[in-house]
């Protein structure tokens, strides 16, 4: 397999794209719901409130039938989101339709994204991502996580967004090698993702000290990162921000509020009221773990970083 | 990754590595492990298999003339008796060889999926055997519908985790064991039972089965006096197929096989018998498919770490795929197999449920041989197949965890050749 060179690099800061822009305070909210869930409607109100209670990126969960990176809280809102009827075109539609002033990052499977064009009505020889990439960043898409796209088999891909001018985003993780590394940050525009720990999406109690551990080996690395998986309350924000991130993502929390206003039927209005108002605390949380500049950056508990791994 | 076609992983546009960064590490060390022990015998370790599979394995397996049924069929049928593997199927070719390059690898622990409870079983027997911990998942239909294999599991002291979602069999199960392994992946190895995943999978498995189609060979040449014309093998994943087919292909050589066990043998025709389930075809709107045939009637798609054919929606989103016999009862199928069909080395042809289930009473009757549900739908296209002979079917493993399923299918399907089972009512 054969690593490309400076072609493909990160963008320099004088073409910035609006996703690392978002970034620029260093104390960035990104909120993940699944686009659909439980209705289209409903995901644009909440939407708006998480970007009413502070969120400076929105990523919105294309719904696949074999989500093996997530955990339950995010396979069921993605089932449901199914259920409900959500599609690759529909997805598009509540984008276009979105009234929000943040960008948003689509989070899907490759498979929905290689199959697109060789769909009814479009007709591709072959299957591609590039179809769906250039409906994506026509319908207002600024980035992509594809969490299943190591950056191994991701050329093609890297290469549709390039011309299309849409970010795509690497997942780093505790386990990922120096070397693997060293490829991701060729590759990654607009932000890293930093995978606070082993395992599969959900909130959790604490943040590990993974999260740490990766955010020391990138602390040199030109682009801005960002804390995911398991980070649910506003005092996780703030060690993170704290301890070199330029922002936190968050998603089954909010995920958790959702499907409590499925089981007992609230208003949509309610449960919105509620995700503005956790995303409010989350963004609270970044802003002053960016605010102490790392000072008291690391609980008590926080571990040795993770050793460098070959 | 070497650029060599048989270590890279890509076979034409299929194959690949699709997982999770999390698990990437992870596979490039397993596929760095493939390359050292199995591809080049470091340390032995592939003595060391072999000589488990012979001691306690029990190999070779016999190829055996099916007299009754050549008759039947006006063609000499030999069967490659996989059934008579220890445990039951061919699927302990690859659980010792995976538990084993586990071992090699210093992991502590390994999680396996499985569909008919064959993988499942062989891992759990595997892991008895090298000491080591094993958690198997397993969908909610498949536990119920292979309860004996269940309690083999239970009774080698494998964990067995059954997974609620989806329609509850092997899709929902690889999911699942995906997110265990993802959670665990510093000290557990996935023991992959088909020739499905990401690289290195489809290859060391493959390679693992091998056995199958180089002692089928030899043993064609000292009791037939020459190659069989075709080799039959049912598909799910398709590595009882890829066992029996690997050594005429020349695809695969594991270290100590005889000299010519693996040269291309293209005269040979390699059928590859799908489950037909209920009907062909996908319903998308359902998003079910009444079969498993994904070589037969799957588009060309990602999923579970290889891109391959598979049962999809237009919109890429995987069907629900059926078929009467668990372990063929998949959406995807390995990518090397879809890459032979495409080039045309590979036939693929598909059997039905009912027909199958006739299969499975005919060996029973003819020639004293339960096969296993899996197996039948392989034996079930002799009915179809026009060659001269001889053919040899793989009996990929033997029936008794389908005893009943069969009892009740047959019933409701009111299957002449099925046995009666008044006996219970007296
Ligand atoms: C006896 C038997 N044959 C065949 C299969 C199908 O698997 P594969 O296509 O990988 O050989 C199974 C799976 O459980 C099985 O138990």
């Amino acid at each position: 397999m054969t690593r490309d060179d400076g072609a493909d690099a990160g963008r320099d800061d004088a073409s910035r794209s609006d996703l690392a822009d978002a970034f620029a305070d260093g104390d960035a909210l990104v909120s993940y719901v699944a686009a659909g869930d439980p209705s289209a409607a409903a995901t644009k109100e909440y939407a708006e409130a998480l970007v009413a209670g502070g969120t400076d990126v929105l990523e919105l969960g294309l719904p696949f039938s074999e989500p093996v990176a997530e955990g339950p809280t995010i396979q069921r809102a993605l089932q449901r989101a199914l259920d409900a009827g959500m599609t690759p075109d529909a997805y598009l539609d509540l984008v276009r339709d979105l009234d929000v002033d943040v960008p948003v990052v689509c989070m899907t499977y490759y498979n929905l994204i290689l199959r697109y064009g060789s769909s009814e009505g479009r007709d591709a020889s072959e299957p591609g991502p590039e179809a769906f990439v250039e409906a994506a960043a026509d319908a207002g898409v600024s980035g992509f996580v594809v969490p299943d796209l190591p950056v191994n088999e991701s050329e093609r891909m890297a290469a549709a967004c390039r011309e299309h001018g849409v970010d795509l985003v690497f997942i780093v993780a505790p386990t990922t090698t120096d070397e693997r590394l060293e490829r991701m940050l060729d590759r990654t525009t607009g932000f890293v993702y930093v995978q606070g720990r082993v395992g599969t999406t959900g909130a959790r109690d604490d943040v590990s000290a993974a999260a740490h551990g990766s955010l020391d080996r990138l602390a040199e690395a030109n682009v801005p990162k960002a804390v995911g998986f398991g980070i649910s309350a506003g005092e996780h924000a703030r060690e993170v921000v704290a301890g070199g991130a330029d922002g936190v993502i968050v998603g089954s929390a909010y995920v958790d509020e959702i499907a409590d206003g499925v089981e007992n039927d609230e208003p949509t209005a309610d449960v919105a009221a509620r995700l503005e108002s956790l995303a409010r605390e989350l963004k609270t949380g970044a802003e002053r773990g960016a605010s102490a500049d790392g000072e008291g950056g690391t609980t008590a508990d926080h571990d040795s970083p993770e050793p460098q791994r070959k | 990754m070497s650029e060599d076609p048989v270590r890279s992983g890509k076979f034409g546009d299929y194959g690949g590595q699709y997982v999770p960064e999390v698990l990437m590490p992870a596979v490039e060390e397993l596929a760095d492990a493939y390359e050292r022990y199995v591809l080049e015998n470091e340390d032995g370790f592939v003595d060391e298999f072999r000589r488990h599979l012979r001691e306690f394995g029990g190999r070779p397996t016999p190829l055996s003339h099916a007299a009754n049924l050549s008759e039947r069929y006006g063609t000499e049928v030999y069967l490659k008796r996989e059934d008579l593997l220890h445990g039951g199927a061919h699927k302990l070719n690859n659980a010792l060889g995976q538990v084993l390059l586990a071992k090699y690898m210093g992991k502590e622990r390994v999680v396996a999926e499985t569909g008919a409870g064959q993988h499942g079983t062989a891992t759990a027997m595997a892991c008895a055997y090298l000491d080591m911990p094993c958690e198997i998942y397993m969908g909610r239909t498949d536990v119920n519908r292979q309860r004996p294999n269940v309690f083999r599991m239970r009774i080698h002291d494998a964990e067995v985790n059954p997974v609620d979602a989806g329609s509850g069999t092997l899709k929902e199960a690889i999911n699942e064991t995906m997110r265990d392994w993802a959670t665990n992946v510093e000290d557990t190895h996935y023991v992959v039972g088909s020739v499905v995943g990401p690289h290195p999978f489809p290859a060391m498995v493959r390679d693992f089965q091998s056995v199958i189609s180089e002692e089928l060979r030899e043993q064609s040449r000292e009791q037939l006096g020459q190659l069989p014309e075709a080799v039959i093998a049912c598909a799910g994943g398709g590595s009882n197929t890829m066992g029996a087919f690997s050594a005429f292909i020349g695809s695969a050589e594991l270290f100590g096989a005889p000299t010519g066990a693996h040269e291309p043998a293209p005269d040979v025709d390699l059928l590859a018998v799908e489950a037909g389930g209920a009907e062909l075809g996908v319903d998308a709107d359902e998003g079910y498919a009444p079969n498993s045939a994904s070589l037969t009637t799957g588009s060309e798609g990602v999923l579970h770490g290889a891109r391959t054919k598979l049962l999809q929606t237009d919109e890429g989103q995987i069907v629900e795929s059926h078929s009467v016999s668990a372990g063929l009862d998949y959406a995807g199928v390995g990518p090397e197999l879809a890459h032979l069909v495409d080039e045309g080395r590979v036939t693929p042809v598909s059997v039905g449920d009912d027909a199958a289930l006739e299969a499975f009473h005919c060996l029973s009757r003819e020639e004293g041989i339960i096969p296993a549900l899996e197996s039948s739908h392989a034996i079930a296209y002799l009915e179809e197949y026009e060659g001269e002979g001889p053919v040899v079917v793989n009996v990929s493993g033997r029936g008794d965890k389908d005893l009943d399923t069969v009892i009740e299918e047959s019933a409701e399907r009111d299957l002449d050749v099925a046995p009666s089972m008044e006996v219970f009512e007296q």
